[in-house]
């Protein structure tokens, strides 16, 4: 038999000694592709800091491992396990491309936010602050009681709706809610502001501003979400469990209260945090129907109210003087809402894990 | 819907009271979306009405509505549809790293992260856009302009600030990309588990599995999610209205200081200060905006809906 | 179903607790607040009740600083401003919508008949002048003198350098570099636009074609929104020009403007002048302080780019507490301390005495009706 000098492989012992075709294909060696990414990020770091961009920089080193892993990965394990290492490093780097603006933002926000992140911020108003100081104290009340109310009117109705859909709907009516609830998913948030706007102004003549209207704006965004994900959520409990409450003979609505619901709460809850969540920065709608204070008003049927975004909009669009003690006050009434926003998907979690239909007795 | 034909058709049990005030209450849940949702539309249709009917030289820019309008709804197709073109293959790739690449426990962390950046105010990506990526596409784009100036979109002469389209482009597709991922993911969750098994077992590579067993099941997911995220770029107002330099007609230069504005950031900036007709052109061309988004989720319903038929879940 | 009957009647309870906490917990907050929250009620000194007003956005930083040396004498009063800008302003002043408005220009005819419907006699008088600089933003030179019809040509974009000879005959000495002119504009409607596109209609109307309006009517430069975008467009390119409230200038170089055959660089006492070489607006109603500025004025140490913005309010109200508060309130911002107040925080020019008098009466005649 011939000796094996065909190959520069390193498990020859493998090849059958009849066919000389291998069992195994070649396989790059064990952190093959972590060692490559070392070297690349270590000879980007070399140019970066002999003065290179360090864009150039990261966008080279990931062409560069990309290329090699690729080429390399060809030559010794064939077109497909190529392929496959091809794609891994063009999602991983897709995603860390993707990431990197999030990032900034996050990062952007919190190091200019926490400039004004303290106790006078949560404590003072704006009512008779003059430059720098004061706080947003109305603001974050008012953007609680707005989305609060926005809460209380869309959950009721959206979720009213999705049992309509899922237990009671039939026929074109049907049809046409959850199309149109699809359509509704798409308003344009400063026509739903505009919306709210025109309703109250036909009542109240023009120039009406109440943080009620601001909670309708909300809700026509709100309702949307909150019927879909509880429409989804309804649909996920068994039949099983309406079928043998029906053979119990318990009536159909108590059927829903007490068996349907109860099972499908932790995913409800869920669906309607992540709704808060969706419209508590909204800016454009707010603007238009609830105005701008720089008081306290808790009482939303009762003039404007302030609330953080448009707080956050108007410190930044309409600075006084020193600008930058508005625009300070800007960021931070911007980092209020991500940690708000935050809480609220923390809660969201929370529910779904205290919540969750147990299986165990 | 499956829970409907499964059930013993009409019952027979005499209604109660309570049975017919309940049905009778999520009924009227139900129409109370339709009539708002009319409503919305109504009153859109009422307040833009003066200026669908005015003489052309009446409405802003003295042209008519339709001329006015048209800039507009360039910019607002331009920025959306490039946003989209962005956005959607990352937000694939973000989905699939989280879904099949990550460790599980960084997946879940990373999943977390990619929500909460959905509820990000606009505003706040605004401001970023505005102060911190706008500078930062100075040198690139004058680069752009210098040596791929042959392509209209990089025409230029390029801006000195770096607010141009390009960058509202870019501000567009970092805010939808949560949402489409958020929607890609979840669809990707939901792959039978036995595919992805049986692909492995038969020996595919993982990029083989996810292209023979998961993109197959998520394709019309992805459609539907993108169109989500088309909608919310074509109505993104704040952002839009921060970052761009609108001074500007109908233009394919991205890089440029001139450029069209959006329709949903048209109104915002212009809305305070119009009385009169300008506000009932402003609300016509919202009417504008609402068709499209209309058209828009009609489409992804379409395809949606395409899915349920095909694909075996439930 | 395996669960516990406890868990379900808890559980719904439980999540609308959770999910309206936030809000509970917020107004047990209340309490430990600031400490102002204006429904008090009790009679301290001064006026009290509740006004608001709404329109021009320039002078949200000034009325703030109003209300608060207002609030200060008057604790249990409260007046909110909405910057909504002043259309909006206008329309619900005279739609009754607010009490007061705040508004870049005075009212229209048709307004003016609406307005005057509603309460009588309208009180207009102009409390807010606020020069607008000509800010601009090139390495090497931060110092340039400008005449009327070289600013308009560059906001024209006809002029596209800055060593355009048209620039450099009038900056002598200056080493202007060959860098592109990048105008920057309001992409928003604004007041500032309206007073600054009415100056360059006025001071160079060979060089500034357009109509002027609150809209900018050139194609193709930098627009960026509301004052502090301006100014940061500015300040984040090279070669940038534009135009601001002088009090949000920063840091950024601002340019002397050319009036007759100097060059003035603007200051309250300059912007302030110019509504003394201007003409009262006749036939508007006794209290009705409007005027027609003197943009193309060459009275020397005068700065004619200025917004001036005008307080309006009813003669008379139906109710005599709100007519109470308005007009005190009014006595406050034209009083020589309110003017002063409104320099500090929002750099506007204090009216000059002379004014002052002329417009006492029209302030002090806000009354209750009948």
């Amino acid at each position: 038999m011939p000796t094996p000098t065909t190959s520069t492989r390193s498990d020859t012992d493998l090849y059958a000694p009849l066919s000389g075709v291998p069992l195994t294909a070649g396989q790059l060696p064990r952190g093959a592709a972590p060692l490559t990414l070392l070297a690349v990020v270590l000879a980007g770091v070399a140019l970066w800091l002999s003065g290179w961009n360090a864009a150039a920089c990261a966008v080279l080193g990931a062409i560069t491992y990309t290329l090699v892993v690729t080429v390399w990965s060809r030559v010794v394990e064939g077109s497909r396990k190529a392929t496959d290492r091809l794609v891994t490093a063009v999602v991983t780097c897709a995603f860390l491309l993707a990431l990197l603006p999030l990032i900034s933002v996050v990062i952007t926000v919190i190091s200019k936010g926490l400039a004004r992140f303290d106790a006078e911020f949560f404590t003072y108003s704006m009512r008779g602050i003059v430059g720098e100081g004061g706080g947003a104290y109305h603001a974050i009340m008012g953007t609680l009681i707005i989305t609060g109310l926005a809460t209380v009117i869309s959950v009721p109705v959206g979720m009213l709706a999705a049992i309509y859909l899922v237990e009671y709907g039939r026929g074109k009516l049907a049809k046409a809610i959850t199309f149109f609830v699809d359509v509704m998913t798409g308003i344009p948030s400063i026509v739903a502001g505009l919306f709210a706007y025109a309703l109250f102004a036909l009542f109240f003549g023009p120039g009406v501003r109440m943080g009620i209207m601001g909670a309708i704006a909300l809700s026509v965004l709100m309702i949307p979400v909150v019927v879909r994900s509880t429409e989804e959520m309804l649909k996920l409990v068994p039949n099983e469990l309406r079928e043998a409450s029906y053979a119990l003979a318990v009536p159909k609505w108590r059927t829903i209260v007490k068996v349907v619901l109860p099972t499908a709460l932790a995913g409800i809850a869920t669906g309607v945090t992540l709704a808060i969540a969706r419209v508590i920065g909204e800016t454009a709608p707010l603007l238009v129907t609830v105005g701008i204070t720089s008081s306290d008003n808790f009482d939303p049927f009762d003039g404007r109210m302030a609330t953080l975004s448009v707080f956050a909009y108007n410190s930044y669009a309409h600075p006084g003087f020193p600008a930058d003690a508005f625009t300070d006050r800007a960021w931070a009434a911007a980092l209020v809402l991500i940690i708000i926003v935050m809480v609220l998907n923390l809660i969201a979690r929370l529910i779904s894990r205290l919540f969750a239909p147990k299986t165990r007795g | 819907m499956a829970l409907s034909t499964e059930r013993p058709s009409p019952r027979r049990v005499p209604q109660r009271p309570g049975d017919r005030i309940f049905s009778g209450f999520s009924t009227g849940a139900g129409v109370l979306i339709l009539v708002a949702l009319a409503g919305v539309a109504a009153f859109l249709l009422v307040e833009a009405w003066p200026s669908l009917t005015a003489p052309a030289e009446d409405i802003s820019g003295g042209e008519g509505l339709v001329l006015y309008v048209w800039p507009l709804l360039f910019g607002t197709l331009i920025s959306a549809v490039f946003a989209l073109v962005i956005a959607a293959p990352l937000a694939v790739a973000i989905a699939l790293f989280i879904t099949y690449y990550a460790p599980r426990r960084l997946a879940q962390a990373l999943g977390y992260l990619i929500d909460l950046l959905a509820a990000v105010p606009s505003i706040i990506y605004g401001l970023w856009g505005f102060q911190q990526l706008a500078p930062l596409t100075v040198d690139p784009t004058t680069w752009l302009s210098e040596n791929l100036g042959f392509l209209p979109f990089f025409a230029g002469p390029p801006s000195a600030t770096g607010r141009t389209m390009f960058v509202a482009i870019i501000v567009l597709a970092v805010m939808i990309l949560p949402i489409i991922t958020a929607v890609v993911r979840e669809a990707f969750r939901q792959t039978p588990r036995l595919h992805e098994e049986a692909s492995l077992a038969l020996g595919a590579t993982r990029w083989e599995m996810i292209r023979m067993a998961v993109l197959p099941f998520g394709r019309s997911s992805i459609v539907g999610a993108s169109m989500l995220g088309l909608g919310r770029a074509l109505g993104e107002t704040m952002a839009v209205a921060i970052v761009l330099s609108v001074s500007g007609g109908v233009t394919f230069n991205l890089i440029g200081s001139g450029n069209p504005s959006t329709i949903a950031a048209n109104i915002a900036l212009q809305f305070p200060e119009s009385t009169g007709l300008q506000v009932n052109t402003l609300i016509a061309s919202g009417l504008v905006l609402f068709a499209i988004t209309l058209v828009v989720n009609m489409a992804a319903r379409a395809v949606i809906n395409r899915r349920k038929e095909f694909s075996g879940a439930n | 179903m395996k669960r516990s009957t406890l868990g379900r009647v808890l559980a719904l309870p439980a999540a609308a607790a959770l999910t309206f906490g936030l809000v509970a917990c917020g107004s047990a907050n209340e309490g430990g607040g600031n400490g102002d929250s204006g429904e008090g009620g009790g009679s301290g000194g001064g006026v009290s009740g509740t006004i608001s007003g709404a329109g021009a956005s320039s002078q949200d930083a000034a009325q703030q600083a109003w209300q608060a040396g207002f609030l200060g004498n008057n604790p249990d009063a409260t007046v909110n401003y909405d910057p909504s800008g002043s259309g909006a302003g206008r329309e619900q002043f005279v739609a009754g919508g607010v009490d007061f408005a705040g508004s870049d220009a005075y009212l229209d005819e048709e307004e003016l008949a609406g307005a005057k419907e509603r309460c009588g006699q309208v009180v207009e008088v102009p409390a807010y002048v606020s020069p607008i600089a000509v800010i601009f933003n090139l390495e090497g030179v931060d110092q340039l003198n400008l005449k009327p019809a070289t600013i308009a040509k560059i906001f024209n974009q006809k002029i596209t350098k800055w060593n355009d000879p048209a620039i450099a005959a009038d900056n002598p000495g200056v080493q202007l570099p060959d860098t592109a002119i990048t105008p920057v504009n309001r992409s928003d409607e604004s007041g500032t636009t309206e007073n600054f596109v009415e100056y360059l209609k006025a001071a160079a109307p060979q060089d500034w074609p357009h109509e002027v309006s609150g809209d900018w009517p050139v194609q193709g430069g930098e627009a960026a929104q509301g004052t502090s975008g301006v100014v940061q467009a500015v300040s984040n390119g090279n070669g940038t020009i534009g135009y601001a409230d002088a009090s949000q200038a920063g840091d950024l170089s601002t340019a002397k403007v050319g009036v007759g055959e100097e060059f003035v660089q603007y200051s309250p006492e300059a912007a302030a002048k110019v509504l003394e070489v201007s003409e009262r607006v006749q036939g508007r109603g006794e209290y009705s302080f409007a005027y027609d500025l003197a943009r193309d004025t060459t009275e020397a140490g005068t700065y004619p780019i200025v917004l001036v913005s005008y307080e309006l309010a009813c003669a008379n109200y139906d109710d005599a507490n709100k007519a109470e508060l308005v007009k005190a309130y009014f006595q406050y911002i034209i009083s020589e301390e309110g003017q002063k107040a409104s320099a500090e925080s929002a750099g506007s020019a204090p009216i000059s005495d002379a004014l002052r008098q002329q417009i006492q009466p029209a302030v002090d005649a806000i009354s209750a009706k009948g």
